[in-house]
C-alpha cells in the first residue's frame, strides 16, 4: 500500500475509515457511503497527477466528482492527500464548514466542480477537455466520476454521444455501479459508451490492481470509461 | 439592412483571430457562419450538435480550463431549455461565459411558440451577476458583442433580434442614453423598441431614455431623469412585460413613484404570421404605445386614439 507524505502525518488507505468517521461520527460505514472510496483512493494515490501544491497548475490532471452526493469518501481522500486539513473534517455540513453534503469548488481546495445536482460533471468534463485541447495542452487528463443511477440523466448522453466521435482522448469517466438505477440491463452501461465510440473496461470496483489497470489502459484516439462494479446499494 | 445575427459570426470570427482565449460553442444553429473560422481555429469553434445541455456545460468546462467561451443558439434553447446548466454550470461554478441568443421574443412568428422566448431576461433575473445587453441595431450589436467578450470572466447575455431601429446609436455597454427630454414622465425604451417609442411620444412632454444594457439596470440614469421629468415611469421592453419593473421600483425606492411595465404579454397568442402583427398584438406598435403612455402619464385618452 502506498502512503503519502503530509506535513505532520502520513495517511494511507487504512486511515480512510477513520477520516470518514470524523465526519460521520462512526468508523463503520455501509456500502453506499464507501461505494466510491476505492476508486477515489486509486485515482488520487496512483493515477492523477495533481496534489495540494499543483491544485491551480494549468497543466494538472482534473478530477470532477459529478456524483456529489455522499462526499465523505471524497473529502477523506482529499484530506489524506493534504488538499485540506484533517481538522476541518469534523465540521462536515455545519454552517461554518467548507465541507457540505455536496461539494463546492469555491470552498474546498482541489475540488474542481461543485456538484449535487446529477448529470453536470460529464458535460463540464467534456468542455474542460475541449478547453485544454484548444490551448494546446495535450498532456493533462480529465476525469469525472458518475453513479450508475446518475447516468439516467439525459445530459450525460449528450456528452457521451459527442465525446466519442469528437475523439476526446484525454477524457476519462468512471461509472461507479452499485446497481442503484431502477431501470438497467446487464452490461448496459459499458454498451452505451461503446456505441458512442468510447474505450470501455468493466472491473471490480474494490480491486485496486484491477482498477489501476483499467484506469491506465491505453485508449488512443478515444475517450475511456471504466465501469467500477461494487456491492448493490439495496442488497 | 443586414440583421444583428448577420453581424454575429463576422464579429466573433475577428475576436477569435485577435484573442486566443476566445472559443465559440454552437449547437448546430449558426454553424454555417463559422465554417471559415473553424478552418482557421479548429479547436476553438466547437459544434456539439443538437445538445443544449452540453452546449452550456461545455462552455462551463472551457471557462474552467481558462477560455472565454461564446455560446450561441436560439434564446429558447440557450436560456430556457438548459436553464439549470446556466444556473449551476456557470453561476454556481463561478465560471464566466458569453451567451448570445437569436430569435428573441417572436422573430419567427410562423415558427410558433416553441421558438419564442419572451421570458429569457426575466429568467436570468432570478440569477446573480448577469450582464444583459439588448442591442437595438446591428451596429450596436457589434459594439455590445465586443464589450461582452472583453468583459473578463463575467457572465454576459447578448440578445440579438431581427427587430431593429432604423439607425444605431453610440452605446457604451453600461449606461442608458437620454434621447429626448421632457417634464411629464420618463419612458425607458429597451433596444429595438426605441423607434416605436420615439414615434409614440412625438409631441408628448416626456423624457425618453434608451437602454441597451438592462442588467445591471442604470438606476442612476432613471433617478437623474426623474428630477426634471417626474417619477411617472413607463418601461417599454421587447420581452416579457414588467421584466424591469422591480429594477425601476428599486431605483426610485426613496421617492413616491409610479411604474407602468409594457412589453410582450404573458398569454400565448397561438398565432403565426409576421413580426409586425405580433408587435401590434402585444400593443407595442407606436399607436398603441402612444395611447397607453398618454393614459398613464396624463390620465387622458389622446385624440385620434
Amino acid at each position: 500500500m502506498t502512503i503519502t507524505e503530509q506535513r505532520t502525518q502520513t495517511y494511507g488507505y487504512s486511515d480512510l475509515p477513520g477520516l470518514m468517521g470524523l465526519m460521520t461520527g462512526d468508523e463503520k460505514h455501509g456500502p453506499a457511503a464507501t461505494s466510491t472510496l476505492d476508486v477515489l483512493w486509486v485515482l488520487y494515490d496512483r493515477v492523477l497527477r495533481v496534489g495540494p501544491d499543483s491544485a491551480d497548475d494549468p497543466g494538472r490532471d482534473r478530477f470532477l466528482l459529478s456524483k456529489g452526493h455522499g462526499p465523505m469518501a471524497y473529502y477523506a481522500v482529499l484530506a489524506a492527500k493534504g488538499f485540506l486539513p484533517v481538522d476541518r473534517l469534523p465540521g462536515f455540513g455545519s454552517y461554518d464548514s467548507p465541507l457540505g453534503h455536496h461539494p463546492d469548488r469555491t470552498l474546498v481546495p482541489g475540488v474542481e466542480i461543485g456538484s449535487g445536482s446529477l448529470g453536470h460533471g460529464l458535460p463540464i468534463a467534456v468542455g474542460t477537455a475541449l478547453g485544454l485541447r484548444a490551448q494546446g495542452r495535450h498532456d493533462p487528463a480529465v476525469w469525472t466520476l458518475i453513479g450508475d443511477a446518475e447516468l439516467d440523466e439525459g445530459s450525460n448522453h449528450e456528452a457521451i454521444a459527442f465525446a466519442g466521435p469528437a475523439g476526446l482522448d484525454r477524457l476519462h469517466t468512471v461509472v461507479v455501479d452499485n446497481s442503484s438505477a431502477s431501470y438497467a440491463r446487464p452490461g448496459g452501461i459499458a454498451a452505451r459508451f461503446e456505441a458512442a465510440g468510447w474505450s470501455a473496461r468493466t472491473v471490480d470496483g474494490r480491486d485496486h490492481e484491477a482498477l489501476y489497470d483499467a484506469f491506465t489502459a491505453p485508449h488512443p484516439g478515444r475517450p475511456h470509461v471504466v465501469v467500477a462494479r461494487v456491492e448493490p446499494k439495496n442488497a | 439592412m443586414d440583421s444583428m445575427r448577420d453581424r454575429f459570426a463576422p464579429v466573433v470570427t475577428r475576436l477569435l483571430d485577435e484573442d486566443p482565449r476566445v472559443a465559440v460553442v454552437l449547437a448546430e444553429i449558426g454553424a454555417d457562419g463559422f465554417a471559415e473560422a473553424k478552418r482557421r481555429h479548429p479547436d476553438r469553434v466547437v459544434n456539439v450538435g443538437i445538445r443544449e445541455q452540453l452546449l452550456v456545460g461545455a462552455a462551463s468546462g472551457m471557462a474552467l480550463a481558462g477560455m472565454r467561451p461564446v455560446a450561441h443558439t436560439f434564446a429558447s434553447f440557450l436560456v430556457e431549455r438548459p436553464f439549470e446548466q446556466v444556473k449551476l454550470d456557470l453561476g454556481h461554478q463561478d465560471a464566466g461565459a458569453v451567451l448570445v441568443s437569436a430569435a428573441a421574443s417572436f422573430d419567427w412568428p410562423a415558427g410558433g411558440y416553441t421558438h419564442m422566448a419572451p421570458g429569457d431576461v426575466a429568467l436570468l433575473d432570478t440569477l446573480d451577476g448577469w450582464t444583459v445587453h439588448v442591442p437595438g441595431h446591428p451596429d450596436e450589436a457589434e459594439t455590445l458583442l465586443r464589450h461582452a467578450v472583453a468583459a473578463g470572466d463575467d457572465k454576459v447575455y447578448v440578445r440579438l433580434s431581427l427587430q431593429s431601429n432604423a439607425t444605431g446609436r453610440s452605446v457604451d455597454g453600461q449606461r442608458f442614453l437620454t434621447v429626448r427630454e421632457g417634464h411629464a414622465g420618463v419612458v425607458v425604451a429597451v433596444g429595438p423598441m426605441l423607434d416605436a417609442v420615439l414615434a409614440a411620444t412625438e409631441g408628448l412632454d416626456v423624457t425618453v431614455l434608451y437602454a441597451t444594457t438592462v442588467r445591471p439596470f442604470d438606476g442612476d440614469a432613471l433617478r437623474r431623469a426623474a428630477v426634471a421629468a417626474g417619477t411617472d415611469v413607463v418601461l417599454v421592453e421587447p420581452y416579457l412585460a414588467g421584466t424591469s419593473t422591480a429594477a425601476a421600483n428599486d431605483a426610485l425606492a426613496d421617492v413616491p413613484h409610479r411604474v407602468l411595465g409594457l412589453g410582450v404579454g404573458r398569454a400565448e397568442l397561438r398565432r403565426y404570421g409576421q413580426i409586425d402583427e405580433h408587435v401590434a398584438a402585444h400593443g407595442l406598435d407606436a399607436r398603441s404605445l402612444r395611447e397607453r403612455i398618454t393614459r398613464f402619464t396624463t390620465g387622458a385618452v389622446p385624440a385620434g386614439a
